[in-house]
């Protein structure tokens, strides 16, 4: 469709929309679960389309993919460093509520009752939680209804054709939530049924195929949308969820702060003994980060090659500030000299020089990286 | 019209967002919001999500490893 049809298309519409508001009175609202991803940027799209305001929701669980990570790494820096789920609020116009529920997250991550995906994920828990809130945000706000992207059969746990319902049903928002991209695969909700939306032009996408939702992109015009391959956050992904596992093996207990969750997705981990492990920076991104953790933890640098910053998380004694000090020195310039200044700080400021030589890489066991 | 700070520094994004949401949400409109952060990442995002909600940037700039970004508040209606 050229550039002009479809925008005559769009006025046509906007009109047609606004008689229905004149004959409907009021103006229907819906917040709509915005990822930062094609889905949800698309349902909203559709939604608006028939003439109901909505505003966007965004959960900050500490795990999700955005912003900070992009900031911290050095090699990022050539792409925009731009919060996904803002940029699609901003391409579709409409407020983006970003709600901090890091606290609350930590009951559905550590005890999911329907337990985790492949990885540290607990989608199908992480789901009806975030559309509870959502519930809880429009019965505060006096809105109608809740948009989701979700598309019956797209992900292997949350949207399966039987785990749809289970959202609904334990998110406690029963048929006030709304899947537009789905909705024809599923029985009519209220908003539906009201004739607060016109269930006629609701989709009835299925399975894992991205080309329906590809389509309907184009003929919307977005372009440039982020397609996150395993899902919206970093529990989908092995490397983390195998940080985060062995975190909590190496402690009393599963909890877990802000800055824990932050630092799994800095550096490399090592830990060559069960009571502490090394978080060396890959790049001066990441030690400027690391730096911010120095009155947090015992730390080491080269002081006399150039390296980078190594953080130790856990309690150590002489033997292990060697070894953490010869393995320290293997990823600086000093790898293959004879002796490398070491210098090491305690949080509370003491630090000593220690001459060690760096350990070759051949003697640090691949399963010290976690 | 009254002048406000808020601290964001040392926080990675978006946490900025969400404090500069937190603290527009107790101001009245024209009040101004001076904000400061480290992240680099809050000079993109924070000017977003004002834009999103119609909040003004009165200025927005890094200087040495901090951001500080100047809002004013400005309130829309919702539909009733
Ligand atoms: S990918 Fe992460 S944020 Fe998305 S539903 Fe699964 S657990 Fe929740």
């Amino acid at each position: 469709m050229g550039e002009k049809s479809a925008l005559i298309c769009y006025a046509a519409r906007l009109f047609s929309h606004s008689l229905f508001d004149i004959f409907m009175s009021t103006q229907r609202k819906a917040i709509s679960l915005i990822s930062g991803g094609l889905d949800s940027m698309l349902s909203t799209r559709v939604i608006m389309d028939q003439g109901v305001h909505v505003e966007g929701i965004n959960f900050f669980t500490g795990f999700c993919v955005e912003g900070h990570t992009h900031a911290i790494r050095k090699k990022d820096k050539q792409k925009p460093k731009r919060n996904n789920a803002l940029w699609v609020a901003e391409q579709l116009g409409i407020k983006l509520h970003i709600v901090d529920v890091i606290e609350e997250y930590k009951e559905v991550l550590l005890n999911p009752a329907h337990g985790y995906g492949q990885n540290m994920n607990p989608c199908l828990d992480c789901k009806g939680f975030m559309v509870r809130k959502a519930l809880e945000w429009i019965q505060q706000h006096d809105y109608d209804f809740i948009i989701t992207g979700e598309v019956v059969g797209q992900r292997p746990m949350s949207q399966r054709r039987d785990t749809m319902p289970v959202i609904q049903r334990e998110s406690g928002a029963g048929d006030l939530l709304l899947r537009p991209l789905s909705a024809l695969n599923l029985p009519p909700t209220k908003p539906e049924r009201e004739g607060w939306v016109r269930r006629e032009e609701l989709y009835d996408f299925s399975g894992r195929s991205r080309k329906p939702q590809m389509a309907l992109a184009a003929q919307f015009g977005f372009e440039d949308y982020s397609q996150p391959a395993g899902g919206c956050c970093f529990l989908t992904d092995k490397a983390y969820s195998d940080k985060l596992v062995d975190m909590w093996a190496h402690r009393s207990s599963r909890d877990y702060e802000l800055d824990d969750i932050m630092m799994l997705k800095v550096g490399r981990h090592l830990r060559p003994r069960p009571h502490f492990k090394l978080i060396v920076a890959r790049e001066e991104g990441e030690s400027r980060f690391l730096e911010g953790y120095r009155k947090q933890f015992t730390h080491l640098f080269s002081s006399s090659h150039s390296g980078p910053l190594v953080l130790i998380d856990g309690e150590v004694g002489e033997d292990d500030r060697l070894l953490a000090a010869r393995i320290a020195a293997r990823f600086g310039q000093g790898r293959d000299a004879d002796e490398v200044d070491m210098e090491i700080t305690d949080p509370d400021g003491q630090s000593e020089t220690l001459k060690v030589q760096p350990m070759p890489a051949s003697e640090i066991p691949q399963d010290w990286y976690v | 019209m009254s002048e406000h700070q808020l601290d964001a520094r040392r926080l990675l994004c978006p946490m900025p967002v969400i404090r500069v949401q937190e603290a527009i949400e107790k101001l009245d409109a024209g009040d101004i919001l001076q904000v400061s952060c480290t992240d680099p990442g809050a000079l993109q995002d924070v000017p977003a999500w004002c834009r999103v909600h119609g909040h003004r940037i009165l200025s927005a700039a890094q200087t040495g490893d901090e951001v500080h970004i100047r809002i004013e508040v400005i309130k829309q209606d919702t539909p009733a």
